[in-house]
């Protein structure tokens, strides 16, 4: 953890780490939710995992995590002030004894990230794990390639904005299975 | 609560539209561990007594989905179906990978026991604790993609009512099946995703029987605790390293075989097993991997990751999608009729899992036919008017709908090529049987035995002394202990695990996962010479017992197709055939070694040894011993 960040450009109030998601190369193995879930919950965990891999088509895998918006819309929409901006890594927080899981973020999220616990009353969203996210790490031990740890200037450069998963799945499919297939196999 | 089980099971009586939760003592989750053993468990103490009367196509037999203590928590994560199978008329544990096993246990169940049959078309809806037995109508006949896609959508409604507030939920995972296992073929596979298939068994048709399309399962829980979840990490970091280190699998998958198996080591189906060799560079590897979707795909926890989605963009089939042909299904559909083209064998995986068949078994029957056609026995008038030329990828795709749909000889046919070269004998008054390559029932996997090159089944009793006859994932071998060994299936199927993620594993490593997850040690003598033994035995008597239409003597069935005994009529190890005096010795050594008569019936010591004294009642009252 200590590593990551002392190698950061520290500037407070930008985004700076973001796991970069390469849709088109995820397996689909969901080891990023193993890891997820052992690392915030203790156990696995598949719907309590922050990073969740949707799978409306099989063989169209999405990996849905926080985006980090700019604007951070669900931290601006949060009535009870339970959300803010690491500023460190640029992750959303859940203050878990403010949160109400009213829902409001979920709504505000243009990607329709955030989620209930599936067992307690508060939201989860990713926070990157304090700067080493273990998703990355399952990822990238396997060479998958999917999610990528990007670091500084390279956020910017890079990030791309939220989508909610079935317009992903839809993107992706068009890609990865051409497009009158496409129409075939999904109707969402 | 047990350590890597949700504790309970779900008993759902279809007839009654009658749900229950029950559960099952340590002493049985030790003895038989979960799967095709626990699967075995169930089905002996329910149906051993009146086992040679159960119609496996009937409401009386028992389909069970079920995983097993390592679901979830090993690498490559399965669910095991079965029940009194409909093709050798005993058990087959078939194994399906996906997300199912794991959605099921995070619902909090270790597996779903089926009885009776629903009154009309239906699919049972899981929500952890809401269970609900739903109308089907609406997608029964649909193909496979449409009932999938319809099943995930609907069902993703029905979560966000039980769950309004919580935001975008993963979709649920779906067994299910096609056009096929709804009109009772025992040909029909149980499917997942696009397709995987629990394929060997034709549990597809027992679905069918029992008017049962699918069942979806979405869980919101953890998956159980562990006993030790630190060791198991350990292990499963140090497992996963090894397979990251195996290049093999993950750049191919098995799907370069389509051409190696026939080239180098002639143990391919190529016309029906008419030949084992061919060198048709068109089928090689790379041939294929112009239409794979270009990214590495895999399931539920897999470090491996060997399958590849191939879809066809263009084309006169342009639209099909379907799990790239691995080895069993470039044989079965491209090789053993003749399809040497990646394109059209891509395109007839399609129209076999469109329609809801295994692979191998749907491939096997269309080979046996394309043959029977060759040979004159079948005619064009006789197909409906299909000219079933060996090559003819649109004959076979039209011929496989007719299966399905059980239209003309497709009524005989999807009866699977033992039942079908019966009725065919009988309706042609000619010898037919010879050309059905099967062994009790089933229709043997694509790996011959006449060069000895094959590197899956290594020995010719392999097939024979199987207590799942033809399934080339569970052959046997000597020694008992021994990497080949059927108890090592045995062990796979009940625990659940991939055993592509195994290769590089001793028993002892597996055994040390295991009980970090459940607590209770598993040494290797207890494994080989009581619990394993145990599951075989009883795999065996049911097999022996069989009924109510078709049973199984040893001394002839354990045998090998009439075709097995010929020799290789082409390529590198033309001639090479397989000795039957070293068949027999070896025969006699494996009944000896697991403890069978010399009729290859369970002997009584063996039996009573393990607490089996029902089963040898049984066999005594049957004649059988």
């Amino acid at each position: 953890m200590s590593f990551i960040s002392s190698e950061l450009i520290d500037i407070e109030g930008v985004n700076n780490l973001w796991i970069k998601r390469n849709y088109e190369k995820c397996s689909g193995c969901r080891r990023c939710e193993i890891a997820c879930s052992l690392y915030h919950e203790g156990k696995i965990w598949p719907e309590a995992s922050r990073v969740r891999v949707f799978m409306f088509v099989p063989g169209v895998e999405i990996p849905h995590l926080c985006f980090q918006c700019n604007d951070y819309p669900c931290v601006e929409a949060c009535p009870e002030e339970a959300l803010s901006v690491n500023v460190h890594t640029g992750a959303v927080i859940t203050d878990k004894s403010k949160c109400t899981a009213c829902g409001t973020c979920i709504n505000a999220c243009p990607g329709r990230v955030p989620h209930l616990h599936p067992q307690n009353d508060y939201i989860v969203i990713c926070d990157l794990c304090g700067g080493n996210p273990k998703c990355v790490v399952a990822c990238q031990e396997g060479k998958w390639d999917a999610l990528n740890l990007l670091k500084g200037i390279d956020v910017e450069t890079e990030k791309t904005p939220a989508k909610i998963p079935k317009k992903l799945a839809y993107e992706t499919a068009r890609i990865l299975l051409g497009e009158k297939t496409t129409e075939e196999v999904y109707e969402w | 609560m047990v350590n890597g089980f949700a504790g309970k099971f779900l008993e759902i009586d279809l007839t009654n539209k009658n749900i229950k939760e029950i559960t099952f003592s340590d002493k049985i989750l030790q003895d038989y561990m979960g799967g095709r053993g626990l699967g075995v468990k169930i089905l002996w103490d329910r149906l051993g007594n009146k086992w040679e009367t159960i119609d496996p196509l009937g409401p009386e037999n028992i389909l069970l989905m079920l995983t097993g203590p390592l679901t979830g928590y090993f690498l490559g994560a399965r669910i095991c179906v079965t029940g009194k199978s409909p093709q050798g008329n005993g058990i087959v544990g078939s194994t399906v990978a996906g997300e199912f096993g794991v959605e099921l246990k995070c619902a909090g169940y270790d597996g779903i026991i089926f009885t009776g049959k629903a009154e009309k078309p239906s699919y049972v809806f899981i929500c952890d604790d809401h269970v609900e037995i739903k109308d089907a109508s609406y997608i029964w006949g649909k193909t496979s993609r449409e009932s999938l896609r319809y099943l995930v959508k609907q069902s993703i409604n029905d979560i966000k009512k039980i769950h309004p507030n919580y935001g975008e939920f993963k979709e649920p995972s779906v067994l299910y099946i096609g056009p096929a296992g709804e009109n009772k073929s025992r040909v029909a596979a149980v499917e997942a995703k696009y397709a995987h298939a629990a394929g060997y068994g034709g549990y597809g048709g027992v679905m069918g029987s029992k008017n049962l399309k699918a069942v979806v399962v979405k869980g919101f829980n953890s998956l159980p605790d562990v006993m030790d979840q630190d060791k198991m990490l350990e292990l499963s970091q140090e497992f996963s390293d090894n397979c990251f280190r195996i290049e093999f699998f993950r750049r191919w998958g098995t799907g370069s075989g389509g051409y190696t198996f026939g080239a180098d080591s002639s143990s391919e189906p190529v016309r029906n097993w008419q030949e084992e060799w061919h060198d048709e560079k068109s089928y090689k590897g790379e041939e294929f991997d112009k239409f794979w979707v270009k990214k590495y795909w895999g399931d539920y926890g897999c470090p491996v990751t060997c399958l590849k989605l191939a879809v066809l963009r263009d084309g006169k089939y342009a639209g099909a999608i379907c799990d790239n042909p691995d080895y069993e299904l470039e044989a079965f559909l491209g090789a053993n009729l003749g399809i040497f083209s990646p394109e059209q064998n891509i395109y007839l995986s399609y129209i076999i899992e469109e329609l809801g068949f295994c692979g191998i078994q749907g491939g096997a029957i269309l080979g046996f036919t394309g043959e029977l056609f060759q040979r004159g026995i079948l005619s064009k008038e006789d197909l409906g008017g299909i000219n079933l030329e060996w090559g003819n990828v649109d004959a076979f795709a039209e011929l496989t709908r007719k299966i399905a749909f059980r239209e003309g000889i497709g009524d005989v046919l999807t009866e699977g090529i033992y039942r079908a070269a019966l009725k065919l004998e009988e309706m042609k008054k000619t010898e037919v049987l010879k050309y059905a390559v099967q062994l009790k029932g089933m229709a043997i996997g694509a790996h011959g035995l006449k060069s000895g090159k094959d590197m899956v089944t290594t020995t010719s009793i392999g097939y024979s002394v199987s207590v799942q006859a033809g399934d080339h994932t569970s052959s046997a071998s000597l020694p008992i202990d021994g990497d080949g060994s059927e108890l090592y299936s045995i062990l796979s199927d009940s625990g659940i695990y991939c055993f592509f993620t195994t290769f590089t594993l001793e028993f002892d490593q597996i055994a040390c996962f295991y009980q970090a997850v459940t607590g209770w040690e598993l040494p290797k003598e207890s494994w080989f010479s009581e619990k394993g033994l145990r599951i075989l035995q009883l795999q065996r008597a049911v097999s022996l017992l069989g009924g109510p239409d078709a049973e199984w003597r040893s001394k002839q069935d354990d045998s090998l197709p009439s075709r097995f005994w010929e020799p290789l009529p082409s390529g590198p190890y033309k001639g090479e055939s397989i000795d039957k005096n070293e068949f027999e010795k070896l025969k006699s050594e494996y009944y000896a070694a697991v403890g069978w008569n010399e009729e290859g019936v369970p002997t009584s010591e063996i039996l009573q040894k393990l607490d089996l004294k029902d089963v040898e009642l049984k066999l005594k009252k049957e004649g059988l011993l």
